[in-house]
This record gives structure tokens, sequence and C-alpha cells, in this order.
């Protein structure tokens, strides 16, 4: 009981933190068409800018509380500043070019953001854990736990409702349903797709930048953290279908109790759980569990 | 395909020439030279499916195989001859492929792109938590022998065999692959790649031609893992079958072009003295360097390295 | 055996709207039929259940006496059933003369592929016979991307005749053909296919090119045939005219 217990909580914790890092890239995808690789750089921006203003922050003895909102402006800052020039200075120009084109261009971004990491913040490692530390522990049906993370669970639900909300309950989302729908039907009618691209991609930049900083006080923030986290996330959102929130809430969900459960029961099948469930659902739904098939019309 | 009745006298004449030079190349031209070669037979298997549109961001997954398929069969089954080694390895690559084949056969862009990319991920959460194989440190294996010849000298003889060995394989594999490129199947692969509709119309399986296509890439990427870890007599995880290494093939494919046979091999020549140098100079600009070259040929040389060849022989 | 292609009762809906509605027609050997109707009105989605490339709700397909509903655009084209596409299916980036050799070393393959090149004496020659025939000549070498309409037109044509079939679906053989060009193209079109003995079926828009070139029309409407018969009486009915010929009269105009 006791493990059962463990696995449920630790695999939604585990699930909020793959939803935290996956949304921003299924958003980008669903509204854009674009796989973006460099969604793990983001990730990893995010988390060397969080450790490093984190450190600096209590070096300077402010008050520790407020460190959690260093954490967030460090995302938002990120996001704002990178997804902009990613998109403005880069991506536009590939628009209407091949899915695996795009790819490509954007695993580019990635192989030059890994190094510009290194040059900005050396190859040392961060550990900023003074946030996690201060929420102090909690024991739930007998068994301890961090409190910062399950707040994890909160900020993922959080985030979650947001996009979810902002994309069908506004006028904005009604817009990005119709460019989603018909890009070029849109731009007849008046809507501005340049600005609902830039605008997709800075938010969804910015998510993947909050999944890094709100990672950080978890882990050494060191070179490569961005690798892995890439190829987890392409399965998460494959799992669920590539475009779709809550797709990427339900594979966030498959693949974190499936984790819970192997680490609890049979830790040498870990790694494979995650592409085990996504080789699974590409066989008999290459779409995903939450995505749509597009036939060819000739 | 322009020029196609140049390409096998001009790969003749690179053959000649590598095998050569060899006396006056410094052992860590030799090794480089080699690693090149094996690196781009992994490539030319890549060229072979992206001809017909295809891209596999999980080719590690069949250089692994061969790598692993070949180290395993040297050091747990007492294989010791490098044919064998080499047989094995291809062998387990071409299977592999062939079951998987099945599948990937009906995905296209970037779901066969994703699905390779799982299975290699696969295997490599297989071999790190298999204790026995060294995990993520993997395993080293003996010095093979040729035919029941086994070299006492272990260095100057034993890089000129493997050294010729791996020359002539990929001469065999590059003229292999245009023969293949230049028939019926090889054009039913352009077909596929501009248009799928109008192959099946035309009275063609387009399923059973990427899974052709996709089992001869597999083996010839496979031979390409089996030379690397011939040449190096050690084998990781994460040197083989990690999706930095697929990400890599992906790379030199699109820097050399697929134009040609001979173009994975080029591309692959400079990939590596670049390497050589960027690691040692300046280990924290190469892959900013990798990033930049990428996008720069993805924007201004669609047809890779290749084409740049191309153009100078047309001028001449 | 007088029938060639027969359909019964086929039925196709897309959500709510009714592409196909008990279509049944017969069509005998070397029938040249033009098939009319307002664009929605079921004539590409005919040809596409026809090809393979759909599968009818219910109904049935038949290509001489044998059913066929179930097969794929493949195993149909092998059958002798061919067409060509209102939007060209070619191969952009490959020029003319290897289009037609792809098309050509699929129909004529036998045994191992892979080794044998495609650009055989025999084929070579086969390919250049098809360039004259279809007087598509002068772009021999270039991509086909890059051709003119008319001649992209005719290569998805020449590449659907080259396996020889019995029965030939044209969708559209005149679409982004400017109106002088129209009947010339047709000329050079019907010719080759009157000397190959081919069964005709052809989608057009234009009235003129179908009194002039079909024997037969079947008028569709809301997915069903409201009409089929010989060219003038069909031309000449009242409801044929009201949905079909004045529309496509204004749609020209």
């Amino acid at each position: 009981m006791l493990t059962l217990a463990a696995i449920m909580i630790d695999g939604v914790i585990y699930a909020s933190w793959l939803f935290l890092v996956a949304i921003g890239l299924t958003l980008i995808y669903g509204v854009m068409n674009i796989l973006n690789v460099a969604h793990g750089s983001l990730y990893a921006l995010g988390a060397y800018a969080a450790a490093w203003l984190v450190g600096e922050y209590f070096l300077a003895g402010w008050p520790p509380f407020a460190s959690f909102a260093v954490l967030i402006v460090a995302a938002a800052a990120v996001g704002l500043v990178f997804g902009t020039v990613i998109e403005r200075g880069l991506l536009r120009f590939m628009y209407g070019r091949d899915e695996i084109v795009i790819v490509l261009v954007t695993y580019a971004v990635f192989l030059i953001l890994e190094d510009v990491m290194k040059l900005v913040w050396g190859v040392e490692s961060y550990m900023p854990y003074q946030p996690r530390y201060l929420l102090g522990n909690v024991s739930i049906a007998g068994l301890p736990f961090v409190v910062y993370d399950l707040c994890l669970i909160g900020v993922a639900v959080v985030a979650g409702g947001l996009v979810w909300l902002g994309l069908n309950r506004t006028r904005l989302g009604k817009l990005l349903h119709a460019v989603i729908f018909d890009r070029e039907l849109a731009s007849a009618m008046g809507i501005n797709v340049t600005r609902i691209f830039t605008g997709t991609f800075v938010v969804g930049a910015m998510l993947g930048a909050l999944g890094g900083a709100a990672t950080a006080p978890l882990i050494s923030v060191s070179p490569g953290i961005g690798v892995e986290v890439i190829v987890i996330a392409f399965a998460v959102v494959v799992i669920g279908g590539l475009g779709s929130i809550e797709g990427a809430a339900i594979g966030a969900l498959i693949v974190g109790l499936g984790r819970a459960t192997a680490v609890h029961m049979l830790p040498e099948i870990e790694l494979f759980i995650v592409f085990g469930v996504m080789s699974l659902v590409l066989v008999v739904r290459p779409e995903g569990l939450f995505g749509r098939r597009v036939v060819r019309k000739i | 395909m322009g020029g196609g009745g140049r390409t096998i006298p001009a790969l003749l004449v690179t053959l000649a020439v590598l095998l050569a030079v060899h006396p006056m190349l410094p052992g860590w031209a030799v090794n480089m030279v080699g690693l090149s070669l094996a690196n781009g037979l992994a490539v030319l298997g890549l060229l072979v499916i992206m001809r017909a549109g295809l891209v596999s961001f999980g080719h590690g997954l069949y250089f692994g195989l061969g790598s692993y398929g070949a180290a395993m069969a040297a050091t747990f089954l007492g294989v010791t001859d490098a044919f064998l080694m080499i047989a094995i390895g291809m062998a387990s690559a071409a299977l592999v492929a062939f079951v998987l084949g099945f599948l990937m056969a009906r995905y296209r862009g970037i779901f066969f792109a994703l699905l390779n990319l799982a299975f290699s991920m696969l295997l490599y959460g297989l071999l790190v938590n298999s204790a026995v194989l060294g995990s993520t440190d993997g395993f080293s294996m003996p010095i093979p022998s040729y035919l029941g010849y086994a070299p006492v000298d272990a260095t100057s003889r034993v890089s000129f065999l493997l050294y010729a060995l791996i020359c002539v394989l990929a001469f065999a594999a590059a003229l292999v692959v245009h023969r293949y490129l230049q028939s019926t199947m090889g054009y039913i692969g352009e077909g596929i790649r501009e248009n799928e509709v109008r192959v099946e119309y035309l009275g063609a399986s387009v399923r059973r031609a990427i899974h052709i296509k996709y089992v001869i890439a597999a083996a010839i990427t496979g031979l390409g893992g089996v030379l690397t870890v011939l040449l190096i007599g050690h084998v990781t995880p994460e040197d083989t079958v990690y999706w930095t290494k697929s990400g890599e093939l992906v790379f030199v494919a699109i820097l050399s072009g697929t134009g040609s046979v001979a173009a994975p091999f080029l591309g692959s020549m400079l990939f590596e003295l670049v390497r050589t140098y960027a690691l040692q100079y300046a280990p924290d600009l190469w892959q900013m360097l990798l990033g930049a070259t990428l996008l720069a040929v993805i924007m201004f040389l669609p047809g890779g390295l290749w084409s740049v060849v191309r153009l100078a022989r047309r001028k001449a | 055996m007088s029938t060639v292609l027969e359909t019964r009762g086929l039925n196709k809906r897309f959500g709510a709207v009714i592409a196909a509605a008990d279509i049944a027609i017969a069509i005998g050997p070397q029938e040249v039929v033009g098939i009319i109707g307002a664009n929605g009105a079921g004539k590409t989605t005919f040809i596409n259940m026809v090809t393979g490339y759909l599968k009818p709700d219910s109904g049935a397909i038949l290509y001489r006496d044998r059913e066929i509903t179930a097969l794929g655009p493949r195993a149909v084209t092998r059958l002798g059933i061919h067409r060509s596409f209102q939007i060209p299916q070619i191969f952009p980036e490959l020029s003319v003369f290897d289009n037609l050799l792809v098309a050509l070393g699929i129909a004529a393959e036998t045994g191992i592929t892979f080794w044998r090149p495609l650009r055989t004496p025999a084929l070579t020659e086969r390919a250049e016979e098809i360039l004259e025939r279809y007087r598509i000549d002068e772009y021999r070498d270039q991509a086909v991307g890059v051709l003119p309409q008319g001649a992209r037109k005719l290569l998805d044509i020449a590449m659907a005749m080259v396996g020889a079939p019995t029965v030939l679906l044209l969708d559209e053989p005149t679409s982004g053909i400017s109106a002088d060009e129209k009947m010339a193209m047709m000329d050079t079109i019907m010719a080759v296919l009157a000397a190959a003995e081919v069964t005709v079926l052809f989608v057009e828009h234009d009235m003129e090119v179908v009194a002039r070139y079909a024997r037969r029309v079947a008028a569709f409407a809301d997915g069903a045939i409201i009409a089929d018969g010989d060219p003038d009486t069909v031309l000449g009915d009242s409801e044929v005219r009201t949905t079909v010929v004045g529309p496509e009269l204004h749609r020209r105009g």
C-alpha cells in the first residue's frame, strides 16, 4: 500500500515536470507545425538563468521567499529574449518549407545554444538548492515528500490551465484556432498571422524556460542538461498527439506513472518505459492519443 | 544523377590513391582516414533512405547494432575473424531493420524520424542497463585476425590490413549503392520522395520499396559501425546509439548532400578533419560551429557540399 | 462481355456531405464517356473510388465482371485501370524524360531491379517515342516542376498510359489550359487513346470539349447521376441545363 501511494505521488510529480517541459513544445507544434529541437536549449537556458540569478539573489541577502519570483522572472526573460530572437531572426525565413527541414534548423539552433551556454556560464555546475530547502518536507501517508516537489504539481496545473483557457476561452484563442485550421485563409481574413506566430513561439519558449527554471533547484545545472530533456519531451508530446495540450497532459501522466512504477518495482527498465510507451503508441495510433489524422487531397 | 558515368572511375582512382599513400601517412592520419570512411559508410546508409525523402533521427540504432554485434561476437562468443565480425554486425543491423521495417514503412516525415529515434533510445536504454556490457562505459574487444592470419606486430601491419579493408569495403559499398540508385528500385525512391501517390498509381508498392531501402540503409550503416569498432577497439552506447550520434549522421548527410555516393565520404572526411582541430583548439565552440554550418548549408547550399563539386565539374 | 467497368449502388459520405449517391453505371469496351457536373458534384470522388484511393461506404465496383471494390490504387492499376489527375501527379524535381523512365521501369518490372540500370536502350527508346507522341519532346530534360501547365497535364496522362491500360480515367484533362489550346491538346490525347483502343472516362467542365469528344455523357449532381446517354440528349436535358450547363457557361463568362 505504501509503495502504491509512493508510486502515485512520485508519478504525479514526475508527470507534472514532464508536462511543464512538454507543453511549450506541443503548443508551438500545434500552432506553427514546428517540432522545436531547441526547446531543450530553452529549458537549459531557463535553468541556467534561474540558477545564476538565485545564486546572486541569496548572496545579496534579500528576503528568501521572494526567490520564487526570481525563478519566474528568469524564465520569462529567457523566453522573451531567446524566443523573439529565434523566431524573428531565423524561423520566419523558413515558413513553408518541409517540416523535416525546420526540425533541422531548430537542431542547428540547439547546437549553437549548447555552446553559448558554455561560453556564458562556463562548464562547472550550479546548484540553486535554496528555494527547495525553504519549503521543507511534509509527510503524506507516512512517506516524506519535499514540499517544493509537490508545488510542481500546482505549477503544472496552473500553466496548463492558463494555456488551455487562453486557447479555448479567449478571442485570441479563436484567432489561433483559425490559424491552425488554415493559415492562408486566416491571413486572408485579416488575422495577423506573423504576430500570432511570434507570440506563440515566445509563449512556448517561456514555458520551456519555466520548465528549466522550476527544475533548477532540484538538480545540478551543468552543460548538456537540455539533451536528454528534449528527447523525453518529444516522447511525451508524441504519445499525447503532436499539438494537443490535453494530449501532453495525458502523455505526461502515462509516462510519469509508468516511470514511477518502474523505479519502485523494476529500476532496470526505467529508461525503457518512456520510449517503450512512445513506440507502442506510434504503432497503434501514429497521430498520438489526441492527434488528428490528415488525408491528402488529390 | 548527372555525371553518373564518371562516378565509378573516380571512385576507383580514389581507392588506388588511398591505398598508395598509406606508407606516407602518419599514424593519426591513417586513423582519421579510416574513421572518416567508416563514418562515411554510416552516412551512405542514411543517404539510401534520404533519397526516398525519409530522414531518420535514430539511425544510430543501426550503427550501434553493427558495433555491438561485432564487438559482442568478439568478446563473448570468441569470434576472432574480422570478416565474420563484419558479417555478424551487418546481419544484426539488417535483421532488426527487416523486422522494424514492416512498421517504419507506414510512416513518413517527422513520424518516421521520431519512431526511429524512439527505437534507438530503446536500444540505448537496454545497453546502459546491461552491466555485463559495461553499461555507459561500454567494453573493449580483442584485436581480430584476418582469414586465419593473426598479425603479431600489433601496430603497423594491423593498421595497413584494416585500413585497406576499410578502403575496399567503402569502395564496394559505394559501388553497390551507386548501381542501386540507377536501377528501377533506386528511381522508385526518387519517385517516393517526389510523389508517392503517383508511384502507387504506376503500380509499384511504396511500402515494399521503403522496406527494402530501410534494410539496405541499415546494413550499410551497420557496416560503418563494425568498421568503427574494429578501428577503435572499444564500444560505448553514447558513441553509437545515443541520439546525438544519430544527429551527427544526419548532420554529415545534410552537409555532404545526397547527390552522389561519393558525397558522404567527402563530407565525413571534412567533418573528422575539422573536429580533430576544433576539439583541440576550441572545444567550447565545436557545437556552435556545427550549428552555424548546418544553418548555412540549409539556407545557402541545399544540395550540400556535393553541389559545389558538381558546379566545379560543370565549369571544368 | 459487354461491360468493362461497372459500378453498382456506390455511396460515399464525408460527414454531412453526400459525395456519392447510388451511382450505377456500366461502360462498354472503348466507350468514350464525358463526365460533367458542378464543383462538388462528386466527379473526382467517383474516380477516386473506382481507382481504389477511397473506399465507398457501400456498393460494388466491377472490372470485367470481377469485383474490385476492396482493392487499393496499386492493385487497380495492375489490373489495367489507370488515371490522370486534376493536379498533375508527377515527380517535380525529375526531368520529363526521367518521369517517363520511372513509369516505364515500373511497368516493365521483372525480376531483380536493384542492380540492372533503369536507363536501358530499350526503355530510353520508348521514352523518346512517348515524348514525340504527346508533343512534349521540347521539354525533354527540364525539371517538370517548372513546366507550363499544358505540358504537365500531358506528361501526367502520358505516364498513366505507359502501362497500356484498358480503362483510363482522366480528371479534368484541360483544367488550367487556355481556351485556344484546349482543343489542340485534346486532339493529341484523344488520337493516342483511340489508337490504343482504350476505354475512356473524362471529367470536363467545357461543354464544347464534351460535345466534341464524348460519345456518351454522364451528368453528376449532388453525388448522383442525373442523366446518362448520348451527348445531344444529355446536354439538351432540361435538368442538366439548369444544374450543370448553365452554371458552367456562367463560370466561363
